[in-house]
């Protein structure tokens, strides 16, 4: 009962990040301007660090964790980068 | 113990559903800055949480990893996000000209 309750809640909100995943990725497609697109870019990044986290509670592996810690610092890598660049067009100075 | 980490999974993954809605659905891009916060401070925490809960339940001992991620989010965050604000301001100011 207990075990079925938790299996189902993981589900749901794995399906849950995945839709968000999706939003973003369309926003990202649709974004009028390069702004919109860096901002899309970084949610997406934190969709799938939080759906890479939920996997690993699923399969109970702490793995994942690793992969969910690298994918957060190349998301703030990643951002920061195209942020400094629509800010000064060029990324190191 | 695993069903409360189940739950803190699943508020978790709510808001940062609700925080790409907003980024979908919000008209101007200064708008459109709010919404995704909500997922990336209290949803990672919610969802950091619940796998802290889950794994110190499941291997008995105490697994303190996840603060890690959160810590690095939370600090990275903000930087990300003050850099991109001022891009969008200086970028739509010129477009005004």
């Amino acid at each position: 009962m207990s075990a079925d309750f938790v299996l189902l809640a993981l589900a749901a909100a794995q399906l849950l990040l995945a839709l968000a995943m999706a939003f973003a990725f369309c926003r990202l497609l649709r974004g009028p301007r390069a702004h919109d697109r860096v901002l899309a870019l970084d949610t997406l990044y934190v969709n799938a660090m939080l759906l890479i986290l939920s996997f690993g509670i699923v399969w109970a592996s702490r793995d994942f964790f690793e992969v969910a810690l690298v994918i957060g610092a190349l998301g703030f890598v990643s951002t920061a980068a195209a942020a400094k660049f629509l800010l000064r067009g060029e990324v190191i100075e | 113990m695993t069903t409360v980490a189940a739950v803190l999974v699943l508020a978790g993954a709510l808001l940062a559903f609700l925080g790409s809605l907003g980024l979908l659905r919000m008209k101007t891009f200064f708008e459109r800055v709010h919404p995704p916060t909500m997922g990336s401070t209290l949803g990672t925490v919610l969802v950091l949480a619940g796998s802290l809960l889950y794994f110190t339940t499941a291997e008995s001992r105490l697994v303190l990893h996840e603060i890690l991620i959160a810590v690095f989010v939370t600090v990275t965050t903000p930087v990300t996000y003050l850099l991109l604000g001022r891009a969008a301001l200086r970028r739509s100011e010129e477009r005004q000209d």
